[in-house]
């Protein structure tokens, strides 16, 4: 069996490296995995051409959940707002390293509903089914 | 008990999760496994004599009817109903609830009115009395839990001050495994004026049931959970109450006559299984009932205790674990804890590697653990043919957890 709990994953989940409030920020959501009732908050700071400056999350979850909120913060730093809107499932998995089954994958892409929920609007996020099946 | 013979019951025992790695079920709060005995049932009806029951005159249509009023029969007898009418077939332990909110409960009661609940309980018996506060104006009052995941009995009797006009509570939490005083429960509810409602879900399965000694008026439980198949609960009430109440559900069956703008109800039961009930179903759980009358429920609940006994003694070796809930003397059949630093999903999955299924999440009760001031925990919950070894089984898993959480 694929082993999901990689190092990189376990010491995500013990020792995050970006977890943290701002404040003030940019743009700030937050938003639970009603299966699990893990929860994500990310906040954001961009500059003047929208390229994000600083995040950080907080949140409860499990390793998998935390682990890719803490890699995908860390992958956002730097980017502009246009190339976040376009991360997908697929970036994801690949900060992870590893393959997940239809009920932990929804752990895995929590952190970028929220991420989206707070780059897009409310209006324009996808629910984690519609993510997962992405 | 011959929990060797009782396991060559259940085909599923046998599996593989993977190969090499056979199957410990430690879900059974979840869903029970089914024996032989249920899967032939429900096959037999399905080969050989598959037919839409009552008003049939034809032959199949004449035995299925009878095999289905004959297991209201078990039933009944099973939980210690004075008359077979008293049991109505719903689709499962949360319809039967919601019926009695629906139809008792917008038929009696009025804004202002008190409905006693407890913290303990599932959200089956919490929704169905919120959404008929929200339509009525019911007040809802709660008994407390203490500490050890006890009911707060000192404070009950304050509580029937406020006269409620219904006490509805489960028999065993499927949390914590605790075991309410149901009958004490019932006895000062009717003292103070109050009609009682049990949640079973969790207490038919694994406890002897004797709706008369308990004096309960409704008993609600799923036939899932007791080795019966899903997708089926029954709701016991006193006769005299379900001759009052108005009807739940609409359409066939729970009429007498309709007319283009009006019906008559039919009498009860049938008064309140609209529509073509869950035939092989209820068929099924009939041979539910007569495999746990064949072991004799005192046995099962002897073996349960004994079983979540060893399992909390175990459970309290592992370091970083800990179990919510009472002391094993007032608890049964499940073990709910959490691991210091892993989540409990990690837990579930991890144990999941070893063949070992247990649940995780806050199990339908949210309020319970927002209580204890933990948003999860992992579940092992045991039944009538688990065993030590699987419980030690169960425990090395729960080291491995611990090897790469560190």
């Amino acid at each position: 069996m694929d082993d999901i709990y990689r190092d990189v994953i376990i010491d995500r989940y013990r020792n995050p490296q970006f977890q943290g409030k701002l404040d003030p920020n940019d743009y700030s959501y937050h938003d639970d995995n009603p299966v699990c009732g893990d929860h994500i908050r990310i906040d954001i700071r961009v500059d003047e051409k929208d390229v994000v400056t600083e995040a950080l999350f907080t949140g409860e979850g499990c390793s998998i959940s935390q682990a890719s909120a803490d890699l995908l913060v860390e992958k956002i730093i730097g980017m502009g707002l246009e190339d976040v809107r376009s991360l997908g499932k697929e970036d994801i998995l690949e900060l992870l390293g590893i393959e997940l089954g239809p009920v932990r994958l929804k752990c895995a892409l929590l952190s970028l509903k929220v991420l989206k929920g707070g780059v897009y609007g409310l209006d324009e996020i996808e629910t984690l089914d519609e993510l997962a099946a992405s | 008990m011959d929990t060797k013979r009782i396991r060559a019951d259940f085909p599923i025992i046998d599996e593989e999760v993977r190969p090499g790695v056979p199957l410990v079920y430690l879900d059974s709060a979840a869903t029970s496994q089914k024996p032989l005995s249920v899967i032939e049932a429900m096959d037999n009806y399905y080969r050989k004599q598959n037919a839409n029951i009552h008003r049939g005159v034809h032959t199949l249509a004449e035995i299925s009817t009878a095999d289905y009023e004959e297991a209201r029969g078990k039933v009944a007898k099973f939980i210690g109903a004075a008359k077979a009418k008293e049991i109505i077939f719903t689709r499962n332990a949360t319809e039967a609830i919601n019926l009695v909110t629906n139809s008792w409960g917008r038929a009696n009661l009025e804004k202002g009115d008190v409905v006693l609940l407890t913290e303990m309980e599932h959200h089956a018996n919490l929704v169905p009395w919120q959404m008929l506060a929200a339509e009525k104006g019911i007040q809802l009052e709660f008994i407390p839990v203490t500490e050890d995941g006890r009911l707060d009995m000192d404070a009950y009797p304050a509580l029937l001050n406020k006269k409620p006009k219904m006490v509805s509570f489960s028999q065993m939490s499927n949390v914590t495994g605790t075991i309410t005083p149901a009958a004490e429960i019932v006895r000062m509810a009717h003292e103070a004026g109050a009609l009682t409602l049990v949640d079973g879900a969790q207490s038919v399965p694994h406890l002897p049931t004797d709706v008369g000694e308990m004096d309960v008026d409704f008993l609600a439980f799923s036939s899932h959970k007791m080795a019966g198949p899903t997708g089926l609960g029954v709701l016991y009430g006193k006769a005299d109450l379900l001759e009052e109440m108005p009807p739940f559900l609409g359409g066939g069956d729970m009429i007498k006559r309709v007319k283009l703008t009006s019906f008559t109800t039919n009498s009860v039961p049938h008064k309140f299984e609209a529509g073509t009930p869950a035939i092989a179903e209820v068929i099924g759980l009939g041979a539910a009932v007569d495999f746990l009358s064949s072991i004799g429920m005192e046995a099962i609940a002897a073996h349960d205790r004994e079983l979540t006994s060893y399992a909390l003694e175990r459970l309290e070796e592992v370091p970083g674990v800990w179990v919510f809930g009472p002391s094993a003397e007032h608890k049964s059949s499940n073990a709910s804890f959490t691991f210091d630093g892993v989540h409990p999903h990690d837990v579930a999955e991890i144990l999941n590697r070893e063949g070992v299924a247990v649940r995780a999440g806050h199990h339908c009760a949210m309020p319970l653990h927002e209580k204890f001031g933990i948003p999860s925990t992992t579940r092992a919950s045991f039944y009538v043919y688990n065993t030590k070894a699987e419980v030690d089984h169960f425990i090395e898993a729960l080291y491995k957890v611990k090897e790469i959480f560190g």
